[in-house]
């Protein structure tokens, strides 16, 4: 009861964060088709830009200015960088994000050192906030919740009930039509992927000090985001969701179940000293998400709630 | 050009000596090439970067039987090369502890198991990956790359763990007279398997198959039409491309004589897409020419500069941005200006290009390796020419932004003056 409530929470806690990384991602793929290999780099550049702030300012400032440099640099990259290179094709783009992917890798460790920093929880948030079981519940995962909820709601808000979620629901799916009525097509397309980016960074912020800040962290998280895109359904915020969830449920689950291969397999003669029969559940949590992807993308490549194929 | 259609197609087909130059003439150029490097007497470090460069060059070609000739973008292109090379591998061990059959089997023929691996890879995976083109495909391949690279460090039996597998090649009935000990000899086992896979998949484009792919990849629908299956076609070129990756995975096992689950990873498969699409996708000499200046920046400027990742990238998406043909791209650009223009006008509008991009890498240089130095934080100064570049001084920041701002101007001029003079 107790390891079942515990992962609850912190599967949740995950999948939040996974969302916020992927709901940006998504939204850009909507618009653009681009497969954006670099967005866990900008979330990366929100963990680092954070803890630099953190170092002269404090938390709650980098809380807000960290994603918005982010969304600033993601913008200027769209307008120099893949506008150009729109020219070229859909390959040409996608390996654009690529490159800038391994670009911001080897930036980051040459401006902040190839270790991990020591990105920490804020003093105010550093606290217990219940007690379940006898085991404490540190308050800064509820805040990761809270803000990833609130943002969540926002970025509802946004696209659902305002003119300019209007606009950008209508550019996603008729870019010439929302052009001839007048509005700045490349702007939107500039502003989406910098907003994208910024979420990514924001991710970062509240995921960096829970997590780790390391230069590995863009290569760690992004092939994890890509599978919750895919899974989801690309270009679809509901599909992204549940599918950030899920798999945040899944991997923390996986990860506290204690039982390998030959607890399952014993009917078959697998022993629990034998090669296969020694792998335990816990060691193949990393592996499920692609797993789950290369399944999905036999059997059902539009996802769980996409309307279109990859 | 005439707009009048060609009455006789026969006369557009290119004559004997026309065929013979551009078709078999280069290939026997790079034999020629690769088999005087030993009459320099050239030292051991210059013998293994050889070596490594042959394996690249065969590596990359296969990759870009994938990505320039069928379209299909691979994350994952390391797997074969991996598991090609974790066969030879084994065959090897086979051959040293003398089991059966593979006690007659000759070391120097270890590539040939590679390749069927390979193909054999290619043919289980391919299978479901190949029903999808585009971005579907080149995730399914990020996928699969993940989960065999995950797999090789769980089953240590097979894949050796993290230490890897090792091996002795000096085994087994000996061809050709090599005992394959020396780095010589091992040079001379390479360049011979470099000249097959590089003349093999020369010749796969040539073959229908080869052209099916090309139309396979600029439009499956019509290739439809004409009565094939855009699916099969794939499948077909994907096994192949996966053959070829386990020949030079084979030639890996015997130049190293050891594999680790780290070559079937991410990593790799990264730098095989790197290093064809530097060297131009759209040519089949592109990837040889990626695969050689890339191999060579490995080993050398690896020693200069610690940050020759970061230059890689550099590199890498200046090429996306300016130059999608790639070096061997930029090499044809290069030539077609001087045929059309003249060679004195041509080398005029050239020269001012070469020198506005090589103001911008000097700027960048030392922008790079002051900043590197500095976060470092061991007080060490970048000290080009006896010039001592402090992140301080004036005169560091005057090299940094003269060069960059002097050669973007020249570059956008020259581009300017190019379109004025069009």
């Amino acid at each position: 009861m107790e390891t079942i409530l515990f992962s609850l929470l912190n599967g949740v806690i995950y999948g939040l964060l996974l969302f916020m990384l992927s709901s940006g991602l998504t939204l850009i793929f909507s618009m653009m088709g681009i497969l954006n290999f670099a967005h866990a780099s900008f979330y990366m550049l929100g963990a680092y830009f954070a803890f630099s702030f953190t170092q002269v300012t404090s938390f709650w400032f980098a809380l807000i200015f960290a994603p918005i440099l982010v969304g600033l640099l993601g913008a200027l990259v769209e307008r120099w960088g893949l506008r150009s290179v729109h020219q070229h094709g859909h390959v040409a783009e996608l390996l654009f994000t690529f490159g800038l992917a391994y670009l911001i890798d080897e930036v980051v460790k040459i401006v902040w050192g190839k270790n991990a920093v020591d990105y920490r929880v804020p003093e105010s948030l550093d606290f217990p906030l219940f007690e379940l079981f006898g085991a404490q519940y540190p308050a800064y995962r509820m805040f990761i919740l809270v803000v990833a909820v609130g943002m969540l709601v926002a970025l509802w808000y946004l696209l659902k009930r305002t003119r300019i979620g209007l606009i950008i629901q209508a550019a996603l799916t008729h870019p010439h039509m929302v052009g001839h009525l007048g509005h700045n097509v490349p702007r939107i397309f500039m502003a989406v992927f910098g907003a994208g980016c910024a979420l990514a960074g924001l991710a970062g912020v509240i995921g960096g000090n829970y997590l780790v800040t390391d230069p590995a962290m863009a290569a760690f998280m992004g092939p994890i985001v890509f599978v919750v895109v895919v899974i989801g359904g690309l270009g679809s915020l509901e599909g992204a969701f549940i599918a950030s969830l899920l798999l945040g449920l899944l991997q923390t689950f996986a990860i506290s179940i204690d039982a390998n291969f030959s607890d399952f397999l014993g009917w078959a003669g697998v022993t629990a000293t034998s090669e296969l029969g020694s792998i335990s559940i816990s060691s193949l949590a990393p592996m499920l998400p692609f797993l789950l992807l290369v399944l999905i993308l036999i059997v059902k490549p539009t996802g769980l709630m996409g309307d279109r194929e990859v | 050009m005439t707009d009048t259609a060609t009455p006789d197609f026969a006369t557009l087909s290119p004559s004997r000596g026309q065929k013979f130059r551009q078709r078999v003439l280069p290939l026997i150029a790079l034999a020629l090439i690769l088999a005087l490097v030993p009459a320099l007497s050239p030292s051991r470090t210059v013998y293994s970067l050889l070596n490594a460069v042959g394996i690249n060059i065969v590596f990359a070609l296969s990759y870009n039987m994938l990505l320039g000739r069928g379209g299909l973008l691979s994350f994952g292109h390391a797997v074969y090369f991996g598991l090609g090379g974790y066969a030879a591998m084994h065959a090897m061990r086979a051959i040293e502890a003398g089991d059966g059959l593979w006690s007659g089997f000759p070391v120097f023929g270890l590539p040939v198991v590679g390749f069927a691996a390979g193909a054999l890879a290619g043919a289980v995976i391919g299978w479901p990956s190949c029903r999808r083109a585009g971005t579907a495909f080149a995730m399914i391949s990020l996928g699969v790359a993940e989960l065999i690279a995950a797999a090789g460090f769980m089953f240590a039996s097979i894949f050796g763990g993290e230490e890897g597998v090792t091996g002795d090649r000096m085994n087994g009935p000996e061809l050709f007279g090599l005992s394959l000990g020396p780095v010589s000899e091992v040079y001379l086992f390479i360049a011979f398997w470099t000249v097959v896979g590089t003349a093999m998949i020369f010749a796969f484009t040539r073959t229908p198959l080869g052209k099916l792919s090309e139309a396979t990849r600029d439009n499956p629908e019509r290739v439809q039409f004409i009565g094939f299956d855009p699916v099969r076609i794939r499948y077909m070129v994907f096994i192949a491309a996966g053959a070829f990756a386990g020949l030079s995975g084979g030639m890996a096992a015997v130049n190293y004589e050891i594999f680790t689950p780290e070559s079937l990873s991410l990593h790799p498969s990264g730098f095989v897409l790197l290093m064809a699409y530097i060297g131009g996708i759209r040519y089949f000499s592109g990837p040889i020419l990626g695969a050689v200046v890339l191999t060579v920046m490995q080993s050398m400027l690896s020693d200069f500069t610690e940050a020759w990742l970061l230059y890689l990238g550099v590199l890498f998406i200046a090429i996306i941005m300016f130059a999608p043909g790639g070096l061997a791209g930029i090499f044809h650009g290069v030539a077609g200006t001087v045929r059309r223009d003249g060679a004195g006008r041509a080398a005029r509008s050239l020269g001012l290009k070469a020198a506005g991009v090589s103001l911008l890498l000097v700027g960048l240089i030392v922008l790079i390796e002051v900043v590197i130095r500095w976060s470092n934080g061991y007080g060490e100064v970048f000290e080009p020419f006896g010039l001592m570049l402090e992140t301080g001084s004036v005169l560091t920041w005057v090299l940094v932004a003269g060069p960059i701002l002097g050669g973007a101007a020249l570059v956008r001029f020259v581009a300017k003056t190019d379109e004025g003079g069009a």
